[in-house]
C-alpha cells in the first residue's frame, strides 16, 4: 500500500473529489427518497479546508450541486449535520429564533481513547490488533441491542479513519426523535460510569437486565482471546492490582499468593472466578459470585459512549466517505456480517486508491489508446479500486432504506384504498 | 348542560346522561366544562378546591404517600369537601362536575407565574395519584380507554413468553407472581423513564411495562400536558383579567397559596429598630433567629443570608429606611468604611425594595423556598436549620433555646422523616407554650405573625392595615369578609359564561 503523506493532501483530495467519492449513492442516502420536500436541501455539512479554515452551515441543491462545491472546496474534512427549518446556507435571513434543527440521524462515537484506563498495548490516539477487538464487542453489543430491543432497523457502521467507529441510525421515525430520547437511549446503553477518580466503574444489581445479560454473553466470547491472552491483564504484579482493584478487600491476600504460583492469565482467571464463588457477601457494594466475574468483564469489555455526540440533534459529526487528514484513511462503511474480519489496518488511504486508480488508468489507455471519454471512467472509477467493496456495503444499507420507504407507501396508500 | 343561576329551579338531567358525561371518579381534565354557574359557586368551587389542594400539600408533608394514614386522611379531605374520588358510590355526578369545573377555574389563578404552576401541577399530580390508586383494577383498562391512551394489556401467552425477561427488568415487581400483574405494551419512547435506567423490557422498539410503572408514566403524561395548558392559560389571560368579576377573585387565589406572600404593605413602619434584638428571641422563627444572631456577632453576613434575613424583615414591617440604618450600623460595627457600605451594599438594600433596576418588589421567602434553593455553604447562615443542620447540631441548637429533651427527640424525628414545616411547628409550640399552634406553616413571616398574636393576647396583630389578601390562620382558606365583600357588591346572581372561558383552555392538542 502506497504510504501516506499529508503534505500531499491537496492534489490527492483533487483526485479524490473529482472521480472516487460516490456522489451518486451519497446523495440518495441523504436525500432518503425525496419524500420529504427539501430535506437535502436544509441538511447542514461541514468543510475542513486546508490550513484548519472550518465553515458551517453549508447546504446544497442537490447531487451536481454537491458535487461541485465539493470539488471547488476540497474540504480536507466533512462533517454532517441537521436537517433544519430552512436552508443551512441562508440562516442568517431567517428571523431570529425561527432557523431551528428539525431531524437528524441517531449517530454514536465509540473512540479507542475512552478505553486508555483498560488497555495495555496502546494509548490516546494509537490502535493495534490487540485492542481493536474492542470495537468488535462494541460493535456487535450495541447493533445487537439498536436492533432487538429498540427495533431499529437502518443502522450503517462506519470506520473513524482513526481511532473508532460511527454509527448511523437512519430510521424515519429515529431522526425525529427528541433530544431527551436520544439521551436515554445512551443511558440505556450504557454500564461503564464513572471518570479517572473511579476505580471501580461497573456496579451491577441483584436482579440482571436482559440488555446487560445478553451484552455479557457477546463478551463471553471474546474476553480469553481478547483479554486474557492479548491484554494480558493478569500478566504480572502491576497488571493484576488493577484487578484487584475491583475486587473485595477480604479476597486480596489469598488472590495475591495464589496468582504468584500460577504461569498466566488464564490460570489466573480460573483461579479469580472461583474464589468470587466461595467468598461471602459482606457490604451491599462488594459483589460475590458471578456478579464480580461480570463486572470485571464489563469494566474491561463494554462499550464507552460519549453522550454529547448522540443527545444533540444539531451535532455535527465526520461524513462517510470522508478522508482522515492525519491517516489517509477513507471512512468506509462496515459490513455487518463480517465485523470480526474487518481490519483497520486494510482500510483504503486517499493515496493508496489514487495510486491504484493511476495504475488502472495508464493500463486502459494503452489498451485502447486514450479513447475512451472521462465521464465514462468517472461513473465507475471507485469500482476498480479498493474502495469498491466498501460502497457495496453501502449500496447494500441503501437497498434496505428503499425497501422500507416502498413499505411504508404502500402500507399508506392501502390505507386510503389508492389503486 | 344548562344551569340557571339565582333563584331558578335547576334543571336535572336524566340519569344516564348525567352518567355520560362523567363516566369515572377521576379524570385527565381533556376537556374544560361548558354551561353557565352563578359567581357565588364559581368562587365557591375555586376556594373549595384550594383547600383540597393544599390539603394534599399538607399530608404530603406530614405523611409518607401512599401509606394508610395518608390514604385515609386524603379521602377523608375530599368526602367532606364533596369532590369525587372513589367510583361506584351514590350519585357521583355532583361530585364529579365539581372536580371537573374547579380544576379548570384554578387554572386561571394558577397559570401566572413559574411558582404557582409548579405548585399547582404538583398537588394535582398527588390527588391524580391518589385517586388512581384506588381505582379498581377491572376498572382502569376502561378510565385508560376512555381518556384516550394507547396503553394496551398483553395477553397471558405474550406474558408468559417474557416471563424471565419481564421479571428481570422490572423492579416493581418484587417476589410478586406475573401471573396476576398486568403488562402493558407502549413504545419506548413514551417509557423514557423507565427505559433510560433499564428499569423495563424493552423488545423490537416496545416496552414491557406492568401496571405499577404505568402509573409513572401516566402522571409523566399529565404533568406534560398539564404544563403545555398552563402556559396556554396563561397567554390568554390578559383577556380573561379583564373581567372585573373575575379579577378580584383570581388574585385572591393565587395568593392564597402561600398562606399570604406578605409582601405587604401593612405592617410597615410598625416596627422599630431596638424592638429586633427580643423580637428575635421571641418570634422569628429559628432560621431568623440564628442569621440575626450571626450578623450580631460578625457584623456581616454573605449575600444568602442578606437576601433571607433582609427580605423577612420587610415583610415584618421595616421601611427602607430602617432597613439601611440597620444594615448600616451592624456593618460600620464590623469596621466596614460607611462609602463602602453606600457604594456596595445599600444598592442591593433599595434594589430588593423595588427601588432600582427593573423595580419588582420581592416577596420574602417562603419556606419552601428556603428549603429548597441555595443550600447554605461554610461560612453561610441562611437556609431552614431543620433541613439543612447537622442533626448535632441541630440538637445543641434547640438545647440552646431551652426546648425540653421530649421535644427535641420529636422535633428529631420529625426532621428525619423530611417533615421540616412540622418540626418548625414543634418548635413554635414549644416556645410558646401552646398544644397545637393552630396553624399550618408555611412561611417565616407567617411564624412572626402568629407568634405576635398569641404573645398580644390573641388581638390581631395590625388587623386593621391588613389589605383584602388576608392572611390564612387556619388550615383551610377561609373565605374573608374583605374578599366577600368585594364580590357582593356585584350583583350576585350574574352569571359566569363558562364557555367564554373556553378559548383559554382549548387549542388542538390536549
Amino acid at each position: 500500500m502506497e504510504a501516506f503523506d499529508p503534505a500531499e493532501l491537496p492534489e490527492l483530495l483533487k483526485l479524490y473529489y473529482r472521480r472516487l467519492f460516490p456522489y451518486a449513492q451519497y446523495y440518495r442516502w441523504l436525500n432518503y427518497g425525496g419524500v420529504v420536500k427539501n430535506y437535502f436541501q436544509h441538511r447542514e455539512f461541514s468543510f475542513t479546508l486546508k490550513d484548519d479554515i472550518y465553515i458551517r452551515y453549508q447546504s446544497f441543491n442537490n447531487q451536481s450541486d454537491l458535487e461541485k462545491e465539493m470539488q471547488k472546496m476540497n474540504p480536507y474534512k466533512i462533517d454532517i449535520g441537521a436537517v433544519y427549518s430552512h436552508r443551512p446556507n441562508q440562516h442568517n435571513t431567517v428571523k431570529l429564533g425561527a432557523f431551528q434543527a428539525q431531524e437528524k440521524e441517531l449517530v454514536f462515537d465509540i473512540d479507542m481513547t475512552d478505553y486508555d484506563d483498560v488497555r495495555r498495548c496502546c494509548s490516546s490516539a494509537d490502535i493495534c490488533s490487540k485492542c481493536w477487538t474492542l470495537m468488535t464487542m462494541a460493535i456487535h453489543i450495541i447493533d445487537r441491542a439498536l436492533k432487538e430491543d429498540f427495533g431499529f432497523k437502518h443502522r450503517l457502521w462506519v470506520y473513524s479513519g482513526r481511532r473508532g467507529v460511527h454509527c448511523w441510525v437512519c430510521d424515519e421515525s429515529v431522526r425525529k426523535l427528541s433530544s431527551a430520547v436520544r439521551s436515554g437511549i445512551v443511558e440505556y446503553l450504557s454500564v461503564v460510569k464513572g471518570g479517572q477518580d473511579v476505580k471501580k466503574k461497573v456496579h451491577l444489581s441483584e436482579k440482571i437486565h436482559p440488555f446487560v445479560r445478553k451484552s455479557i454473553n457477546i463478551i463471553k466470547k471474546y474476553f480469553e482471546d481478547y483479554a486474557l491472552v492479548d491484554q494480558d491483564i493478569l500478566e504480572n504484579k502491576e497488571s493484576w492490582d488493577k484487578i484487584l482493584a475491583l475486587v473485595p478487600e477480604t479476597m486480596h491476600d489469598e488472590l495475591q499468593q495464589s496468582f504468584q504460583k500460577h504461569h498466566n492469565s488464564l490460570q489466573r482467571w480460573e483461579h479469580l472466578k472461583k474464589a468470587a464463588s466461595r467468598c461471602q457477601n459482606n457490604s451491599k457494594n462488594d459483589k460475590c459470585g458471578p456478579w464480580l466475574e461480570w463486572e470485571i468483564m464489563l469494566q474491561y469489555c463494554f462499550p464507552r459512549l460519549d453522550i454529547n455526540v448522540s443527545k444533540g440533534i444539531n451535532h455535527l459529526l465526520k461524513s462517510p466517505f470522508s478522508v482522515h487528514p492525519k491517516t489517509g484513511r477513507i471512512s468506509v462503511p462496515i459490513d455487518l456480517q463480517k465485523v470480526d474480519q474487518f481490519d483497520p489496518f486494510t482500510v483504503p488511504t486517499i493515496s493508496s486508491i489514487c495510486h491504484e486508480l493511476d495504475v488502472i488508468s495508464t493500463k486502459e489507455e494503452e489498451k485502447e489508446n486514450g479513447a475512451e471519454s472521462d465521464i465514462k471512467h468517472r461513473t465507475r472509477d471507485y469500482k476498480k479500486t479498493s474502495l469498491g467493496p466498501f460502497v457495496k456495503v453501502f449500496e447494500q444499507f441503501l437497498e434496505n432504506l428503499d425497501k422500507s420507504r416502498k413499505g411504508e407507501l404502500l402500507k399508506k396508500s392501502d390505507l386510503q384504498k389508492d389503486f | 348542560m344548562q344551569f340557571l343561576g339565582g333563584n331558578r329551579r335547576k334543571l336535572r338531567l336524566a340519569d344516564d346522561q348525567r352518567n355520560a358525561c362523567y363516566p369515572h371518579s377521576l379524570q385527565f381534565y381533556l376537556q374544560p366544562p361548558s354551561g353557565n354557574i352563578s359567581l357565588i359557586e364559581f368562587e365557591n368551587l375555586a376556594i373549595d378546591r384550594v383547600k383540597l389542594l393544599k390539603a394534599v400539600e399538607n399530608l404530603g408533608v406530614s405523611y409518607v404517600k401512599g401509606s394508610e394514614q395518608y390514604q385515609s386522611k386524603l379521602e377523608a379531605e375530599l368526602r367532606k369537601l364533596k369532590f369525587s374520588y372513589r367510583e361506584n358510590l351514590e350519585d357521583e355526578y355532583e361530585p364529579r362536575r365539581r372536580d371537573h369545573i374547579s380544576h379548570f377555574i384554578l387554572r386561571l389563578a394558577y397559570c401566572q407565574s413559574e411558582e404557582l404552576r409548579r405548585w399547582f401541577i404538583q398537588q394535582e399530580m398527588d390527588l391524580l395519584r391518589f385517586r388512581f390508586s384506588i381505582l379498581p383494577k377491572d376498572k382502569i383498562q376502561s378510565f385508560l380507554k376512555d381518556s384516550h391512551l394507547q396503553f394496551e394489556a398483553i395477553s397471558d401467552e405474550d406474558k408468559t413468553l417474557r416471563e424471565q425477561d419481564i421479571m428481570a427488568s422490572s423492579h416493581s415487581l418484587g417476589g410478586v407472581q406475573l401471573e396476576l400483574e398486568s403488562v402493558y405494551k407502549i413504545p419506548f419512547a413514551d417509557a423514557l423513564d423507565l427505559f433510560r435506567g433499564r428499569k423495563v423490557y424493552l423488545e423490537n422498539g416496545f416496552a414491557y411495562v406492568p401496571l405499577k410503572d404505568i402509573v409513572a408514566i401516566i402522571l409523566n403524561e399529565f404533568r406534560t400536558k398539564l404544563s403545555k395548558a398552563l402556559a396556554l392559560t396563561a397567554r390568554s389571560l390578559p383577556a380573561v383579567q379583564s373581567d372585573e368579576r373575575l379579577q378580584p377573585l383570581l388574585n385572591h387565589l393565587s395568593h392564597s397559596y402561600t398562606g399570604q406572600d406578605y409582601s405587604t404593605q401593612g405592617n410597615v413602619g410598625k416596627v422599630s429598630l431596638d424592638q429586633i434584638d427580643s423580637l428575635s428571641t421571641k418570634s422569628f422563627p429559628p432560621c431568623m433567629r440564628q442569621l440575626h444572631k450571626a450578623l450580631r456577632e460578625n457584623h456581616h453576613l454573605r449575600h444568602g443570608g442578606r437576601m433571607q434575613y433582609g427580605l423577612f424583615l420587610k415583610g415584618i414591617g421595616l421601611t427602607l429606611e430602617q432597613a439601611l440604618q440597620f444594615w448600616k450600623q451592624e456593618f460600620i460595627r464590623g469596621k466596614m468604611d460607611p462609602d463602602k457600605f453606600d457604594k456596595g451594599y445599600s444598592y442591593n438594600i433599595r434594589h430588593s425594595f423595588g427601588k432600582e433596576g427593573k423595580r419588582t418588589d420581592y416577596t420574602p421567602y417562603s419556606c419552601l423556598k428556603i428549603i429548597l434553593t441555595n443550600p447554605p455553604s461554610q461560612g453561610d447562615y441562611h437556609g431552614c436549620p431543620f433541613r439543612h443542620s447537622d442533626p448535632e447540631l441541630l440538637r445543641q441548637k434547640l438545647q440552646a433555646y431551652k426546648i425540653p429533651p421530649s421535644g427535641i427527640s420529636q422535633i428529631l424525628d420529625l426532621v428525619k422523616g423530611t417533615h421540616y414545616h412540622v418540626a418548625c411547628q414543634k418548635f413554635f409550640e414549644m416556645t410558646h407554650n401552646v398544644d397545637d399552634c393552630g396553624f399550618s406553616l408555611s412561611h417565616p413571616n407567617q411564624f412572626f405573625f402568629e407568634s405576635q398574636r398569641i404573645l398580644s393576647g390573641g388581638k390581631d396583630f395590625k388587623k386593621e392595615s391588613v389589605q383584602p389578601e388576608t392572611p390564612q390562620s387556619k388550615l383551610s382558606v377561609q373565605r374573608s369578609k374583605d374578599a366577600s365583600s368585594a364580590l357582593a357588591s356585584l350583583n350576585s346572581s350574574l352569571e359566569m359564561d363558562l364557555e367564554g372561558l373556553e378559548d383559554c383552555f382549548s387549542e388542538d392538542s390536549w
